[in-house]
């Protein structure tokens, strides 16, 4: 089993959730989360006085699935949240020990 | 009586059209339902202002955990000025007794106390064509906003028992004498001098702003200021705060009058025509300079022009306003954004910037708009459009000096006394737990 974490644009939130959805993906879990790559932050100006903002606002996604789905699960964040522009995020991928569905106790990818 | 009777239109009416005192001293005064109507309700809208209007606006601009402190000094203040008043701030300023056009005594200065406690004014006595009570309060409204404009510039620093003597004792030494020396009619200093304030450029704006400027360079800086990020926390109470000042200085302009009629009419449209000048001279102002156009500019430079519009609204015209409004617009856009930056004081939420640079703009423009060739009522007979500017220039100056030099004294003695500000650790804290055992926001 693989653990595909992804931080994207929150715009692209929707767009992720259809195509991961489309793939079979059973369930995610988002959290908002803020902060900073290569776009670095951006600047706010109030009467003249200039504040850095460091830490740009981005969805992190979580999904949780068999090793055999990580690499189309990659391949839909992937297109689904790409603009081209900076920000658009990053990948990660972990190898997921085990996996538990609480109300049945079912274990493995049987839980996912 | 007739001083008071014609109050801030009287002198418009004699100095300008050229009227004589005792033409209009042979009208029997009575009351006018048209007028009494329209000043009870300039009254409520003056004091809208205030609450909720500039508590709103300014509670906008402080950090979140100073949003209660403000809209608690704006409201206290309220409360506070409105009980002094009826003591004795009406009878100060506008207590006519011992005064005579042309003759300088103290009663030049400051009114007298026979009014103190309101003695005299009753359900029947009238000021011009409205019941004094009514005048009263109207003027009450302004001795409300005054003092409440200067919070703005120590915000999310003073001790609130420090604020209250502060504003006590300035509402008495300050506010009262300008108010009887530009407004309190024939033998009052500004008012014999010639200047043209109609609705309290010198009085409500210099005033506030000059004293604001003293009190932050008095108590210093917010700890962290400048390095540290202090941006508005809730910029949306700002615009509706914004957007409340702008329909309620309908009343503060047109009630100036202290009549429904001509003059008010045009008083209402030269501010909504300043206003919305000096909103889209900052907006662009800042669009040029930044690169985009800004929500607290666009509503600043609508206080703005709102402020510059107040002492011409009885004389300019709709081309005046234009022009005051843009000044102001550009104007106070460069003392909040540049100006500040440049010499590094701390005025919290610009009350210098604002209202006393907006106040000398739209006093010294006055004299020009004034003039019938810009469009204006016209000056008094013999006046040039020069000699009008000198004199007011002067009022500007004196008002500058005036409550400079007042206000850093109070402030200097407060502080000796008690202390201006709250400690290190409380100011971190933030005001509303330090000082109210409250906060803004329980989410």
């Amino acid at each position: 089993m693989k653990l595909v974490t992804a931080i994207i644009k929150p715009f692209k939130l929707d767009d992720v959730r259809e195509s991961l959805s489309d793939i079979g993906v059973q369930g995610i879990t988002v959290t908002e989360v803020k902060g900073f790559g290569r776009q670095k932050g951006h600047t706010e100006l109030y009467r003249g006085a200039e504040y850095v903002v460091d830490f740009l606002p981005k969805v992190k996604i979580e999904a949780a699935v068999a090793a055999d789905m990580a690499d189309r699960v990659i391949e839909a964040i992937s297109k689904a949240a790409n603009t081209g522009k900076i920000g658009d995020g990053k990948i990660f991928v972990f190898d997921l020990e085990q996996a538990i569905r609480i109300r049945t106790g079912e274990s493995g990818p049987d839980a996912l | 009586m007739f001083k008071q009777i014609k109050g801030r239109s009287g002198a418009l009416m004699v100095g300008l059209l050229g009227l004589l005192p005792s033409l209009a001293m042979a009208e029997e005064a009575t009351l006018d339902s048209g007028d009494t109507a329209w000043m009870i309700t300039a009254t409520v809208l003056v004091l809208f202002m205030t609450i909720p209007g500039l508590a709103l606006f300014y509670a906008g601009m402080v950090r979140s955990k100073n949003v209660l402190s403000v809209l608690m000094q704006c409201f206290a203040i309220t409360a506070l000025m409105s009980v002094l008043w009826a003591l004795y701030g009406y009878s100060l300023a506008f207590d006519g007794t011992g005064m005579e056009a042309g003759v300088t005594n103290l009663n030049s200065f400051v009114g007298g106390l026979g009014k103190a406690f309101l003695s005299g004014v009753t359900v029947d006595s009238l000021s011009g064509t409205i019941p004094e009570t009514v005048f009263m309060t109207f003027q009450m409204t302004f001795a409300i906003i005054t003092p409440a404009l200067i919070v703005g510039a120590f915000a999310e620093r003073m001790k609130f028992s420090a604020l209250l003597w502060f504003m006590g004792i300035w509402f008495t030494v300050i506010y009262a004498p300008i108010a009887h020396m530009v407004w309190g009619g024939d033998g009052g200093l500004l008012w014999d001098w010639g200047v043209l304030d109609f609705a309290g450029g010198t009085v409500v704006h210099i005033n506030a702003g000059i004293a604001g400027l003293v009190a932050c360079l008095v108590m210093g800086k917010r700890k962290g200021y400048p390095g540290t990020a202090m941006p508005p926390h809730n910029l949306g109470y700002t615009v509706m705060g914004a957007s409340m000042l702008w329909v309620g200085w309908f009343g503060f302009n047109a009630g100036s009058e202290l009549a429904a009629d001509g003059t008010a009419g045009m008083a209402m449209a030269v501010t909504q025509i300043a206003t919305a000048t000096a909103a889209l001279a900052w907006m662009f102002a800042e669009w040029i300079s930044h690169g985009k156009p800004s929500v607290l500019g666009i509503a600043s430079g609508a206080v703005a022009g709102l402020v510059a519009i107040t002492p011409a609204s009885g004389t300019a015209g709709p081309m005046g306003a234009i022009l005051i409004g843009a000044a102001a617009g550009v104007g106070c856009y460069l003392a909040a954004a540049k100006l500040k930056r440049a010499i590094g004081y701390d005025d919290s939420l610009d009350v210098f910037g604002v209202h006393a640079v907006g106040g000398i703009i739209g006093a010294i423009l006055t004299g020009l708009c004034a003039a019938a060739s810009m469009g204006g009522v016209g000056l008094a007979e013999g006046m040039t459009i020069g000699g009008q500017l000198w004199i007011q220039t002067k009022g500007v100056l004196f008002t500058l000096v005036y409550s400079g030099i007042g206000s850093f004294i109070i402030l200097k003695i407060v502080d000796v006394v008690i202390g201006l500000r709250v400690t290190e650790e409380e100011e971190t804290e933030g005001l509303d737990v330090s000082q109210h055992d409250e906060r803004g926001y329980i989410l």
